[in-house]
């Protein structure tokens, strides 16, 4: 099938014929919608975000996300909202016009804001003031955002309006789809049987989740790809399952989905989500997608390898679970093989009593780590019986400090024990400096984290 | 009579903006039928000769239309703003990434792949990358030049103390958040027009004009906006212009150059990285008696305005204080680098960075307050800088630091945050004022002019245009608040026409935060010119004199007698059946200003822009984490024109200059590739480093003689408040230890935790375990 269509700003726009690999960013600039702007093609600067509107527990919810990272044909069938279709210059929507009292200068990235705004607004279970996280994946270079800040926290809750009654209908369903344009293909799957069928007819072919990662490939590399085969459309991928020992999450559940629905359930997690890039990516981000890469510098893997994690993979040919740490082979490399998926990771039901994030970063929020420490102990008493440490940023894949919880396991959890477990974990990894940060700083991290972390234990205790 | 200035009015594009109607140069190729799409060919390596260059493979691929090389510039093939030393097409690679040649095809993809094909066989060659290596091969783009007075080398021998040290400061990307664009095609005349995000259409249209081998009349450029400017794009918008404007005439067909955001990093000049190498004489109260200085700047691969910014450096780094005895000396390195550029402060940002970090040494060797020494150094009133000018109104620099003090609370919050680190082990406080004094004018003096076109339709309304351009700034907001005022119209009387080089001829870059200054006051003069001819034709029907015509809210009244108003229209409209000519030009040009450079003296400056920060921040000593609690600033904007722009420009210089002094670092590696190219690996501050409480106030009682309605130019100055972080850094670090605080530039966490570390030393060890 050879048809595409998706819904823009309320009109069924035909894109039969593109190219798979094309941006919906590109695409809805060729229509002469400019209003989207690029400003980095990797989904740092939301200069270029767009609504896209998704299923919610009652009717559906709008979210933003960035145009660049988009591909439209993974959309076929979605309802997106651009800039334009927000408001215009007769009918602004009061979150445009929450930024007109000096929170645009050259104005480049204030269509983006006004679109994450926009979603935040209208975000159903919002009773109180607009919350700026919303905000952080949007960047300004000529404001310093005071403005920004202070119309957005001026705004009210939505009264009635067009989008409040979009929002009470259920959003488009996301079907089965075969595409082919310029001589390319995108395949959505809507089962997990399909896909695999799809995978054996094609060991090439690439998959894509929410596409954070792939995108950055095809913008920045120029990588094009002859098969893309979406996830987007498989239940099985989605689910969220409790156990009685553990809590199994669908590879493709977004970051944003899953924050929404543990809250701080798990207290590794609740800490890693907030500091996991931003809005605009976590609602397109799923952490099937993050551990696939491998990268030592992935958020969600110290937290995940100190959470005891595994992950299932699937293949026509069966299935299987591997821990982890297993799973991170070498750079960049996990144990898949091919026509294997991630589905699900999983989650055993957190025995630790103690359980900290760490993210070292040059900025706060929305950056990459320099290193990570994620540290989940199990205290009886003032005896540590269980402990796992995962890193990130410090070896070729993310890892477990094996020699450190070793250590620590049998010893009481306090200062001195700490600081030697510090020494230790210092001297199990060699980092290398990178212009994130020096292999002296990274190292110092490692023990510095220990203290830390027992410092601010001992203060909140 | 209402006034028009000084009303706080949103941006004159703000709903533009707010909706994505507002239009930059690369949203407009798309109302283009048969448009080509320009990608380069790129070196990888940093300096090499190229030996051989094969476009056949390109024109192969489907779409690919024409591949621009040497041997297609009719004209010089050349875009050197300064030195004609930047070949548009090169055969010396002269630094990492840098474009060869350029493919043109149907599509962007078309003319990536077509890139792809392209054969380049280089050369190698050794490539100078930092700046140490520079100093040491003697890599200049200049001689060593400078500013003295009194006798630095001897009051420094006689100086009851003396520190001597080095200094590096990095670097930063423009970022503006629109990369630079272009889109050429041959307008219905035959004239090649340009739609070019520039903040200098003449010279862009001069490049385009020299490489095409047309006369400049041939060539229109013009500038919508642009979005975000910085000075990245007062130069360095040449080169794709030059490359859209040549594919424009070979293929007659409309030519779009955009740099994505790779790209345009990858290319384009950066703020100047700056080593320092100083010897300060002081004595026990910390009162600077001589200071020697020597600048290297990194220029990069050519000299762009290298020297300029080296200079307006060695002008600023005295800021606030009266130093007898200076010596300052400076040269311009050259590496294989982008060509480093304008960026807002223009070297005056490292200049006054250095001088404020030796000043904060000197007080922490005399175990001083910081903000003690600063003020026994201030000028005073009859004090001249050290190029001999006279500090025009020095008894604000004093005034704005008394009053901030008391509106900051910074007494008593410096004893609480002495008291908070006291009991607090992991978490020091630091809180830093610092002043800022910069020179308002372009110090090649010529550029100090401006023109404007001035029409008044039949009906009234009023068609403004000028020369600046617009790039977030509010430049066009402030120009119609003036026009507004000078004939007494409502601001919907008046419309800006975009910026356009047919319009206004030889006009100066939009820089030096000079835009309202020059262009303002030639908006100005000739709104007055038609008020003149205006009121004579009023006068005539109210029997009065002309200079007894009051224009008021698009009404004209005699003196004293508004209840005979008549309306603004009618007056016009009489005028033109009168025979009276509606429009005008404008003209200015800065009164007073000379700067002698062989000499080193001179009044290179118009007015100082004044203003000082108090801020406050946390250090996590465990990572060197930390953020800002609280900003209070204090700035002399003269009489504001235009309160929200003006608070714009503070806020944003602000946090500009703090992304510069603390997040934002570039890194290039042993190979010259510069590492940090994208937003993922360069980071600028986002709103989650906003200080929960940001206090920005305008000096009161501060009109600025001279200067368009009293006011006073604002891009620039405080983008250097933002000192007071970084010295609020040192400030926590020095809490933990007996150290002069070596803290580098950027400071980045990292660095924060290296600083700490060494201060770790020279602490009492404390008893932190607890049982």
């Amino acid at each position: 099938m050879n048809t595409l269509e998706l819904t823009i700003n309320g009109s069924t726009v035909d894109a039969s014929g593109i190219d798979p690999n094309t941006t919906l960013l590109n695409f809805v600039r060729s229509r002469g919608l400019t209003g989207s702007k690029e400003g980095c093609a990797e989904g740092e600067c939301g200069a270029c975000a767009v609504a896209l509107l998704r299923p919610d527990v009652n009717g559906s919810r709008y979210e933003a996300v960035n145009a660049c990272l988009c591909l439209v044909a993974s959309l076929s069938g979605a309802e997106v909202l651009t800039i334009e279709g927000i408001g215009s210059s007769e009918r602004p929507h009061p979150a445009q016009l929450a930024l007109m009292q000096g929170g645009s200068q050259c104005g480049y990235c204030t269509p983006g804001f006004a679109v994450s705004l926009f979603c935040e607004y209208h975000r159903p279970e919002r009773t109180s003031a607009i919350n700026l996280e919303a905000l952080c994946g949007n960047l300004c270079r000529c404001t310093g955002y005071r403005p920004i800040a202070e119309g957005a926290l001026a705004l009210g809750l939505p009264t009635a309006s067009a989008f409040t009654a979009r929002l009470e209908q259920p959003a488009p369903p996301m079907l089965g789809l075969e595409y082919a344009g310029n001589g390319r293909r995108l395949t959505r799957p809507s089962s997990l049987s399909d896909l695999f069928a799809t995978l054996e007819a094609d060991k090439d072919a690439k998959l894509i989740a929410g596409g954070t990662d792939v995108l950055c490939e095809v913008n920045i590399r120029h990588a094009r790809y002859e098969h893309l085969v979406s996830i987007d459309a498989i239940p099985e991928l989605q689910r969220l399952l409790w156990t009685d020992h553990a809590l199994e999450i669908g590879a493709a559940v977004s970051i944003s989905k899953l924050e929404a629905t543990l809250g701080d359930h798990i207290p590794l997690l609740a800490e890693l989500f907030p500091l996991y890039a931003s809005r605009l990516i976590r609602n397109r981000a799923t952490l099937g997608g993050n551990l696939v890469t491998a990268s030592p510098i992935g958020d969600s893997s110290p937290v995940l390898l100190a959470l005891g994690a595994s992950v299932k993979l699937e293949s026509a040919q069966g299935e299987r679970t591997v821990p982890l740490e297993a799973f991170f082979t070498g750079f960049r490399k996990t144990a898949l093989s091919a026509g294997e998926i991630v589905t699900a990771i999983v989650i055993p039901t957190p025995r630790a009593t103690h359980q900290r994030f760490f993210k070292i970063a040059k900025r706060g929020r929305d950056d990459i780590s320099t290193v990570s420490v994620a540290i989940a102990l199990e205290v009886n008493g003032k005896l540590i019986e269980g402990a796992k440490l995962g890193l990130g940023g410090v070896a070729a894949t993310p890892a477990r400090a094996l020699k450190t919880e070793a250590f620590l396991i049998g010893k009481r959890l306090e200062h001195r024990v700490m600081r030697d477990a510090g020494a230790i974990l210092e001297s199990e990894f060699t980092p290398l400096s990178d212009h994130r940060g020096s292999a002296a700083y990274r190292s110092a991290m490692l023990s510095q984290t220990l203290e830390r972390f027992i410092t601010e234990l001992e203060v909140t205790a | 009579m209402s006034r028009v200035v000084g009303q706080a009015i949103p941006h004159e594009s703000a709903l533009e903006h707010v909706t994505g109607a507002a239009l930059y140069t690369d949203d407009l190729g798309v109302r283009l039928t048969n448009l080509l799409h320009a990608w380069p060919v790129q070196a990888p390596h940093a300096h090499a000769l190229v030996t051989k260059l094969e476009t056949a493979g390109a024109l192969e691929v489907a779409g690919v239309v024409r591949v621009l090389t040497a041997a297609d510039v009719p004209g010089e093939n050349d875009t050197g703003p300064s030195r004609h030393d930047e070949p548009l097409f090169p055969t010396e690679v002269m630094f990492h990434g840098m474009w060869v040649a350029w493919v043109l095809a149907d599509s962007e993809e078309a003319a990536r792949l077509g890139a792809a094909r392209v054969k380049v066989e280089y050369e190698a060659l050794p490539a100078v990358v930092t700046l140490e290596d520079a100093i040491e091969q003697q890599s200049f783009h200049t001689e060593a030049g400078g500013i003295s007075r009194g006798d630095a080398g001897a009051a420094l021998e006689t100086a009851p103390q003396r520190l001597s040290g080095e200094f590096f400061v990095g670097g930063q990307e423009h970022f503006y958040l629109e990369t630079n664009a272009a889109l050429a095609y041959l307008d219905e005349s035959g004239g090649l027009f340009l739609q070019s995000s520039t903040q200098h259409p003449t010279e862009t249209q001069e490049i385009v004009a020299r490489v095409c081998d047309l006369d400049k009349h041939a060539v229109t450029v013009q500038c919508l906006r642009m979005g975000g400017g910085f000075g990245g794009k007062e130069t360095q918008a040449n080169v794709w212009a030059c490359v859209a404007g040549l594919g424009a005439l070979l293929t007659k067909r409309p030519v779009r150059v955009r740099l994505n955001r790779t790209l345009d990093m990858t290319f384009t000049g950066k703020r100047h990285p700056f080593l320092a190498d100083f010897e300060v004489g002081f004595d026990a109260t910390g009162k600077l008696e001589a200071l020697r200085l020597e600048l290297f700047s990194d220029g990069g691969w050519s000299l762009d305005l290298s020297d300029p910014v080296l200079w307006r450096a060695m002008f600023h780094s005295d800021n606030a204080y009266n130093i007898p005895h200076m010596s300052v000396i400076g040269t311009v390195c050259k590496t294989h680098k982008t060509s480093q550029t304008a960026y807002r402060g223009f070297g005056g940002p490292q200049g006054m960075l250095m001088i404020e970090e030796i000043i904060s040494r000197v007080a922490q060797t005399l175990n001083l307050e910081p903000d003690a020494v600063r003020e026994r150094n201030f000028y005073r009133d009859g004090d001249e800088t050290h190029y001999g000018q006279p500090v025009k109104d020095a008894e604000r620099i004093q005034r704005i630091w008394d009053e901030l003090k008391v509106s900051s609370d910074y007494s008593s919050r410096r004893e609480e945050i002495r008291s908070f680190n006291s009991s607090h082990a992991h978490t020091k406080r630091g809180l830093a004022i610092t002043p800022v004094k910069f020179g308002i004018s372009f110090t090649a003096t010529f550029y100090n002019q401006a023109g404007a076109l001035v029409l008044i339709y039949k009906d009234g309304s009023v068609l403004v245009n000028h020369g600046g351009t617009e790039m977030g700034q509010g430049l066009h907001t402030k120009i119609l608040q003036i026009a507004a005022q000078t004939l007494g119209v409502p601001l919907t009387t008046v419309r800006l026409a975009p910026t356009r080089t047919d319009k206004v001829p030889n006009t100066s870059a939009t820089a030096a935060s000079s835009g309202t200054d020059l262009n303002g006051a030639a908006v100005r003069n000739a709104c007055e010119t038609l008020k003149a001819r205006l009121s004579s034709v009023a006068a005539q029907r109210f029997g009065t004199a002309a200079a007894d015509v009051v224009f008021e809210d698009g009404m004209i009244y005699p003196l004293g007698a508004p209840e005979r108003a008549i309306d603004w229209k009618s007056v016009v409209m009489s005028a033109y059946l009168q025979r009276v000519q509606l429009f005008s030009d404008g003209f200015y040009r800065t009164p007073n200003i000379h700067w002698n450079k062989q000499k080193g003296k001179g009044d290179a400056f118009y007015y100082f822009a004044y203003g000082a920060a108090v801020s406050e921040v946390e250090v996590n000593t465990f990572t060197g984490e930390y953020h800002t609690r609280r900003v209070d600033i204090l700035h002399d904007v003269g009489d504001s024109l235009s309160p929200l722009i003006d608070r714009g420009q503070i806020e944003g210089g602000f946090y500009q200059g703090m992304g510069w002094l603390t997040l934002e670092e570039l890194v290039w590696n042993a190979d010259g590739r510069l590492v940090t190219n994208g937003a993922s690996t360069y980071k600028l501050p986002s709103l989650h480093e906003l200080p929960p409480v940001f206090n920005v106030n305008f000096l009161t009682r501060a009109a600025q003689d001279g200067v368009v309605y009293g006011s006073k130019a604002v891009g620039e100055p405080p983008f250097m408040l933002a000192i007071s972080v970084r010295e609020a850094l040192k400030d926590a670090i020095r809490s933990l230890g007996s150290r002069v605080v070596n803290l580098a530039s950027p400071a980045t966490p990292e660095a924060v935790f290296w600083a700490i570390e060494a201060q770790r030393e020279t602490m009492q060890p404390l008893e932190l375990e607890l049982v």
